[in-house]
């Protein structure tokens, strides 16, 4: 079914039970509803298999905006009601979509807003930075707050509790063994068999959608390349993308070129430190090292031709604010060619290693079906047979000038997750070669021009996790009224606690890794 | 097997050889407590390092510092897994106030003598987040910092000249 038809099917199913209203911007499908059939909406798009991809709120005066992002076949639809301020409550779309559920409990404990007949109602990004009355992202909050001198730890979060013979719990984190982001995990146990995770997130959360708000766009720019540093071209590239479609602001084609680089660089960089790590979790340390030494070349040409080793700051609003020479070019393509002949001597020689296969093939198993129904993307959700990427499915420049390959795998283990990293490796490595190739002589960067106040829009880009949403909205005089960046974490991290179930205990970091969720990105 | 041994040998030691920083890098990176952790150390640090709040930049080049070309290790630096056996806490980030309480709680946990170095624009100086609601800030609004390593992110060379003029490397 084409994406047309499916749309126009889908509002012949909505129109007997809810008034869609179609308004009309050209960017995107935004559709209103009355607050009352919020729920309602969720059942049929459940039905028509749409896929829940995020949900924020705003504060309009005293209004409030519920929006919330379906997905089918590439084609976006952003869904919107407006609530009043006196009494914020609209029935919740968790109890059809799990995905929605952490979402939800974000808003509620951001906004304040009641999300009426929510499995789980429990505080998610509070813990006691603020009390429960004060609601951060409302306009009369200040963005300073009012903090106590040392802020207590969390340490009555009501956890699930399991009961009976030989079961225990092992509480671990925030803070890690090893170099990793803070986040806390209760395993319930019985022996050395995962009985249950929960994890209790929202330890880095830093403020970013608050004290996005007043900025410029290049100021935008920084803050959103800072969301998940691992992850700083995509973050910043969807920004500026929302932006863009704001102020309706064309970026020039050798600047879409450039981006494309960028962001295969990145996913190149992280895919192989990745790999790398998840040889280390089961103790392969000839994988780690080769993955290191790798991904450390890597790094080292994105210092030399971009000035950065992560690519941190080039991509701003209106373009980029890097370029390519011819030499660099030419020192890219060779670089292509050697880790392509490098990554086949590593691959044949971890493909055929047995110690290797025992610790990967069949852990960490995540089924279709668990995989469709948390809306999990970017490599696991495509090692679960989720066929989704963004550059393929809804192309933007310059991807909708390339065949984009998507792999897919539907073993569900944590030895697709590692396979499907190396094949997008591999055709990571053909794009830049053809982006390269359409490089002509060009401009970097559009002239800024001041957005209307209000207008709004919305980045979608496949950043090297996954999807990737950013909604910005912009007030008067250039100023950004909200920031909501959708991390792909922010669907994955669900995905972990179901995928770890009847694995071992010590196998838990190999799982873990093999998902690599952002910590930052989820907690915001 | 036979590949996985080729493979090892035909890429051989990729290891670089690393100046030790000169003293005037040194007084740029402020230290002053150099005499006393070789006094107190040996020559050797073990390092728990804790996120406190940071994008997980930071993280990817603390993680470098363990990669073939710089393995810090040969310089007796290593990263242990709890802050009972660490005498350098490497903080990064800004400290977001729901991870303030867990940083004070490291902090009391290593033993004295210790010595706490924020690494990254972030800890520094609260970077691109500064102070808010939910963030404290520099690390130094937390705990007593000795040393700042600056950079978005600070890259792993930067890292080793800070974390080695902690010893003395020249030896």
């Amino acid at each position: 079914m084409s994406s047309s038809d499916w749309v126009a099917d889908f509002l012949d199913r909505l129109s007997p039970d809810i008034a869609v209203i179609q308004i009309d911007i050209p960017s995107f499908k935004l559709w209103q509803i009355e607050s009352h059939a919020w729920q309602r909406f969720a059942e049929l798009a459940m039905q028509q298999n749409l896929r829940w991809a995020a949900g924020w709120a705003e504060q309009m005066q005293n209004r409030f905006f519920i929006n919330a992002g379906f997905e089918n076949h590439g084609e976006y639809i952003l869904l919107r009601t407006i609530i009043n301020s006196s009494n914020p409550e609209l029935p919740s779309q968790a109890t059809v979509y799990p995905a929605a559920n952490r979402s939800e409990r974000h808003t509620q404990d951001m906004f304040g807003i009641k999300f009426i007949g929510h499995p789980d109602n429990r505080r998610w990004t509070r813990h006691q930075g603020w009390i429960e009355t004060n609601y951060p992202l409302r306009k009369d909050f200040p963005v300073q707050g009012t903090p106590v001198g040392i802020t207590p730890p969390d340490v009555d979060y009501p956890f699930i509790k399991s009961h009976g013979a030989g079961v225990y719990e092992i509480p671990v984190g925030p803070v890690h063994a090893g170099i990793i982001e803070p986040g806390h995990f209760r395993f319930q146990a019985v022996g050395e068999l995962i009985l249950n995770l929960e994890e209790r997130l929202g330890y880095v959360h830093k403020g970013i959608e608050k004290i996005a708000e007043g900025r410029e766009p290049e100021s935008l720019a920084r803050l959103a390349g800072r969301v998940s540093g691992d992850t700083t071209v995509g973050h910043c590239w969807a920004a500026c993308m929302a932006m863009e479609q704001a102020a309706d602001v064309k970026i020039p084609p050798r600047a879409s070129l450039i981006r494309g680089i960028l962001a295969e660089r990145e996913r190149v960089a992280n895919h192989m430190g990745d790999m790398g790590a998840i040889c280390n979790d089961v103790a392969f340390v000839f994988g780690q090292m080769q993955f290191t030494r790798l991904r450390e070349l890597w790094l080292r040409t994105n210092a030399k031709v971009f000035g950065h080793r992560l690519l941190m700051d080039k991509i701003v609003p209106g373009g980029v604010a890097c370029d390519l020479s011819d030499e660099s070019c030419a020192l890219i393509k060779k670089d292509l060619a050697e880790l392509r002949a490098e990554l086949t001597e590593v691959i044949l020689a971890l493909d055929l290693n047995t110690s290797l296969e025992d610790r990967l093939y069949t852990a960490g198993f995540l089924s279709e079906e668990t995989a469709a129904a948390f809306g999990t993307v970017g490599y696991v959700g495509r090692a679960s047979g989720q066929d989704k990427d963004v550059r393929r499915d809804a192309p933007y420049a310059p991807y909708d000038q390339v065949t984009v390959k998507v792999s897919v795998e539907n073993q569900g283990d944590i030895a697709s997750r590692f396979w499907v990293r190396y094949k997008e490796t591999r055709a990571a490595l053909r794009l830049m070669e053809n982006f390269i190739d359409r490089l002509d002589a060009g401009d970097l960067r559009t002239e800024w021009q001041v957005p209307p106040t209000g207008s709004e829009g919305l980045g979608i880009v496949e950043g090297w996790r996954g999807e990737i949403i950013s909604h910005v909205r912009f007030d008067a005089d250039n100023k950004i009224a909200r920031f909501y960046p959708r991390d792909p974490s922010q669907l994955n991290w669900p995905a972990l606690e179901k995928l770890v179930l009847n694995n071992i205990v010590p196998d838990f970091p190999v799982c873990n890794k093999s998902v690599n969720c952002s910590y930052s990105g989820n907690d915001l | 097997m036979l590949r996985l041994f080729k493979k090892i040998l035909t890429t051989g030691v990729v290891t670089e050889p690393f100046k030790a920083p000169k003293d005037d890098e040194l007084e740029q990176l402020g230290i002053q407590i150099k005499r006393q952790i070789d006094r107190h150390f040996s020559g050797s640090i073990a390092i728990r390092q804790v996120d406190a709040g940071s994008c997980n930049g930071c993280e990817l080049e603390i993680h470098a510092l363990n990669n073939p070309f710089y393995d810090i290790e040969r310089f007796g630096v290593h990263f242990v897994a709890s802050p009972r056996h660490a005498d350098v806490l490497l903080v990064t980030g800004p400290v977001s106030r729901h991870m303030q309480s867990a940083l004070l709680r490291t902090y009391e946990a290593t033993p004295n003598p210790k010595w706490v170095v924020a690494a990254g624009d972030c800890a520094a100086c609260g970077g691109e987040f500064g102070v808010s609601y939910a963030s404290c800030g520099a690390v130094a609004n937390v705990i007593p910092v000795d040393m700042v390593i600056s950079g978005c992110p600070p890259t792993p060379l930067a890292l080793m000249k800070g974390l080695l003029g902690l010893m003395d490397a020249r030896k």
